[in-house]
């Protein structure tokens, strides 16, 4: 069965048609060509595909596209704008945050979720926060330095 | 020539004098490939779609040992939206005298054998057939009419049980390799290697003190966060399109042709952004496979594996146990050490048990060593390279027993070690002797480090270790092209797995004397440049770099010519300095820039490009020294990490940025093997904890921050004194962290990983001793 599902992906509205059993990282992936947003585990644990979906750090490997409408959902394509890297992006690239970058997307996402609800978190919050994103290259040390750099 | 002659080996010659200032080499700019890996745009091995793709999947064993009695594909293959199946009976026989070539390794019989089993599965996961459908529910169901009968057979995934004479065989035809006369009896052993030096048993006899003990570490995985993944079209024509995520395109596209016996020149293969390998993306598992379906259907096919699959079927390294002896005398100068090393080979043989017996005892100036190792098959996954193959395990057991010793003979670990140290000149029991090594340097700063002199709280312990690892260099090619607008493009064959569009892209602009941001940096496909060998063996800016450099060198060279056409004088009378051609008879007055030169170059002969290849040759040796403390909770055998640092000779920092970012990342790798990391498996041979949930690395909460320390000891046979840095760092932190245990726990641990049970049953133990 398809069902048709409206929603807002990176502030655009969005309509999309999907299985019962499709998720949304299958939908951004397959279905709207949102390859920014990964796949490392399929089960929720690694983060890869976190995104932001009404405000809330998700996993989109874990959400149903069915669960979708009227959702506003963010990804990695929608951080910057009008060609301006968003203060995290730039804070990953000036401090070495990324070596294979297949994780990068998650995490600017979770951190961007961290930010929005924690201006100010110090590192064990912050390392608490990333702790549900996997890192298998950095060692995570750059990583928290980059966010540590954006705390207002 | 107005520049001082260099002393930088082969590269000088093509420099020809041009020695490479350090502008840019040495800074931390953003990598080149930094905006599309942060804004999601960069592609990676899953990222390719071609319309009318179909989903290609893999039918996997449930048994960890079974004989195949009929593998029936007919009713999936009947299931509408089903187009193509394949089996073993669709690869290609490989002959046993053709599995290898020139004897060495990969075998590319068993590689056959492991992507599609024959006559018998050797582990849980082991692929039987593949399928590619419409989509993906309907691969799903496809499978599940694949009809297979099997006849379970007992199997064996302990070590030591494997090498009892009466253990099941993984293959009746394995008589191991290395003992003479060859054995007459089939065994699990597929090979012994011996390492001897000097004499052990004269050695021991000068000792005072002896100590001897057994170590054990799991399989553990590579744990790249990306899973296996391809897409490949087989046109009418036969030539295929290969886009997958991988080390090196080159090794798909040889191993590719050589298992379907397909021509090189058929296979193209496009290398997807690599989301992580650590070595385990140095073989082919989908490839071929989907090579076979898009053949078959005569449509594109895509392929991505699950987690569960990337833990069960790909990877892991070796588990390892190792029995280990040092002697010294009472002044702690170590006069012999001797030991047995079995490692896993998993289904296949292969472990990387050789590299161990040569780096256990690298770091240190032992004149008779004797190492017996073991490559033994279990029913587990094939092993695949994993960072520095073979040498953490073995270092482990080493840096114990350095650490035993000196608590022994009441030395300090690091005097004890610098007591030790291998120097220049120092002849290793592998065979070579060594040149521009900076392991005492590492030991030193060590000492010096305030880490080091810090005070310890209650219950925690602090543990360094030493590591080596030999680097390499191997076959390697590089273009420059210089644009019509004067912009530089530098192409490569191997993937930036970790920031090496950077370090080209540095090394070039240093070499031509153009800023960073004048230069592209592509990595091409197997069609658009000579081949080069993988990135692995932390060869790639060493390597690469001096195939960049040398491509850069002659491009000085020739626009030199360039700039001499145009002023029809002879090329002598221009010199090149940051980026201009300058007339010398006119004191350097009349000049031409990169981009006056480029916009003239239908003029001067037309495009202006240089490819070079090479095969790099003079590696220098990587040495590191780590310091870890931990803090343990003795009531519940938790340990936590929580001072670390790393302190590596890295010959020359290119990015020190990604240099760091190797260290802490390999350290990081490192802890979650000494603490958390390990298969486990049921009575049946199945993988229990196939998930990142339960196969549990390291995450950010659980680590501090890594310190580094950059010693740099150029290498002289590198332009820029690179030594090669990804795999050294991930030896010393398994002895490291093990050390810090325990010290904090008061009785040493033996074997990883140091779980909190682990931990808790040793701490028991001890207790009971004293009472």
């Amino acid at each position: 069965m398809t069902i048709s599902i409206h929603a807002s992906v990176n502030g655009e509205p969005c309509q999309f048609q999907c299985g019962t059993t499709d998720t949304l990282l299958k939908v951004l992936r397959e279905n709207l060509q949102l390859t920014g947003t990964k796949q490392g585990c399929g089960t929720g644990d690694c983060g890869a595909c976190s995104v932001i979906m009404n405000g809330e750090l998700v996993c989109a490997c874990l959400v149903l596209a069915v669960e979708c409408g009227q959702a506003d959902i963010r990804t990695v394509e929608g951080l910057s704008s009008a060609g301006q890297l968003h203060s995290l992006q730039q804070a990953f690239l000036d401090n070495a945050a990324l070596q294979c970058g297949i994780c990068t997307p998650g995490l600017l996402m979770a951190s961007k979720a961290l930010l929005d609800k924690h201006p100010q978190p110090d590192e064990t919050q912050i390392r608490y926060w990333i702790a549900g994103n996997l890192c298998r290259c950095t060692g995570y040390d750059k990583i928290v330095r980059a966010i540590m750099g954006c705390v207002s | 020539m107005n520049e001082e002659p260099t002393n930088y080996g082969d590269v000088a010659e093509v420099a020809a004098g041009n020695k490479p200032s350090a502008a840019v080499v040495g800074t931390r700019p953003v990598r080149p490939d930094g905006v599309d890996k942060v804004t999601g745009r960069a592609r990676f091995g899953a990222d390719m779609q071609l319309p009318g793709s179909l989903v290609g999947m893999v039918f996997r064993s449930p048994h960890a040992h079974a004989r195949l009695l009929k593998v029936d594909v007919s009713a999936a293959l009947a299931l509408p939206g089903v187009k193509a199946i394949v089996t073993a009976a669709d690869l290609p026989e490989i002959p046993d005298d053709q599995a290898m070539d020139k004897g060495q390794p990969p075998d590319f019989r068993d590689m056959s054998a492991n992507i599609l089993a024959r006559e018998k599965v050797l582990y849980e996961g082991h692929a039987i057939a593949a399928v590619a459908a419409i989509d993906e529910l309907t691969a799903r169901h496809a499978m599940t009419l694949i009809d297979v009968d099997y006849a379970v057979l007992p199997h064996v995934i302990d070590l030591h049980q494997a090498m009892e004479p009466d253990a099941p065989l993984l293959n009746d035809h394995n008589f191991t390799k290395g003992i003479k006369p060859v054995p007459k009896k089939p065994s699990n052993i597929a090979s012994r290697y011996e390492q001897i030096h000097g004499d052990v048993v004269a050695g021991f006899a000068q000792a005072d003190v002896i100590i001897e003990e057994e170590f054990s570490t799991q399989p553990v995985h590579q744990g790249y966060i990306e899973p296996h993944a391809c897409l490949v079209n087989v046109r009418p024509s036969g030539r295929t399109d290969i886009w997958c995520s991988t080390q090196g395109q080159f090794m798909v596209r040889a191993y590719c042709a050589r298992l379907l016996q397909i021509p090189l020149a058929d296979l193209r293969v496009f290398p997807m952004e690599i989301g992580g390998g650590f070595g385990g993306k140095t073989t082919v598992y989908l490839e071929p496979l989907a090579i076979l379906l898009s053949k078959k259907s005569g449509k594109p096919v895509r392929m991505e594996m699950s987690r569960a699959d990337v833990f069960k079927a790909t990877g892991p390294t070796s588990g390892s146990y190792i029995r280990m002896k040092i002697g010294a005398r009472n002044d702690g100068t170590i006069v012999a050490a001797e030991g047995v090393l079995c490692y896993q080979a998993g289904a296949y043989p292969g472990s990387p048990v050789r590299l161990g017996c040569m780096t256990a005892f690298a770091p240190y100036n032992i004149p008779n060593i004797k190492l017996i190792g073991y490559d033994v098959l279990v029913n587990r996954p094939k092993s695949a390279a994993y960072r520095a193959p073979g040498a953490p395990m073995a270092s482990f057991a080493a840096e114990s027993l350095m650490d035993i010793l000196a608590q022994q003979l009441d030395i300090d670990p690091l005097e004890l070690r610098l007591r030790n140290a291998a120097d220049n000149g120092t002849q290793t029991a592998y065979g070579v002797t060594f040149k521009n090594i900076g392991y005492r340097q590492t030991l030193e700063a060590a000492r010096a480090h305030p880490h080091y002199n810090a005070p310890l709280g209650p219950d925690q312990g602090r543990g360094v270790a030493s590591g080596f690892w030999f680097n390499i260099g191997g076959q390697s090619s590089a273009a420059v092209d210089i644009n019509q607008d004067g912009s530089v493009l530098v192409t490569t064959g191997t993937p930036d797995i970790g920031g090496s569009r950077a370090s080209m892209a540095m090394m070039a602009a240093d070499v031509l004397g153009v800023g960073y941001e004048q230069i592209q940096v592509r990595i091409a496909d197997t069609g658009s440049i000579a081949h080069s060998d993988l990135t692995g063996g932390s060869r790639v800016t060493f390597a690469v770099g001096m195939a960049v450099s040398q491509a850069a060198s002659a491009m000085v060279e020739e626009l030199r010519r360039r700039a001499a056409l145009l002023w029809r004088v002879e090329v002598d009378q221009v010199s090149w300095m940051g980026g201009v051609a300058r007339l010398m008879a006119s004191g350097g007055s009349s000049s031409l820039s990169l981009t006056q030169i480029a916009a003239s170059s239908a003029e001067t002969g037309g495009p202006i490009a240089v490819e070079i290849s090479l095969n790099a040759q003079g590696a220098g040796p990587g040495f590191a020294t780590h310091i870890c403390d931990v803090q343990l909770d003795k009531e519940t055998g938790r340990v936590t990490v929580v001072r670390y640092t790393a302190i590596q000779d890295v010959g020359k920092a290119i990015h020190p940025s990604y240099v760091e970012g190797q260290m802490q990342g390999g350290a990081v790798q490192g802890i979650g093997w000494a603490l958390n990391e390990a298969y486990l498996y049921d009575e049946n041979g199945r993988l229990l904890n196939p998930g990142f949930l339960d196969y549990r690395v390291p995450v950010a909460s659980d680590v501090p921050m890594i310190d580094t320390v950059l010693i740099e000891v150029p290498n002289p046979r590198h332009p820029f004194g690179v030594k090669g840095v990804g795999e050294v760092p991930i030896v010393p932190p398994l002895g490291a962290v093990a050390n810090a245990v325990s010290r904090a726990a008061g009785t040493r641990l033996y074997d990883l990983p140091m779980s909190p049970t682990a931990i808790h049953k040793a701490l028991k133990r001890a207790a009971r001793r004293r009472s």
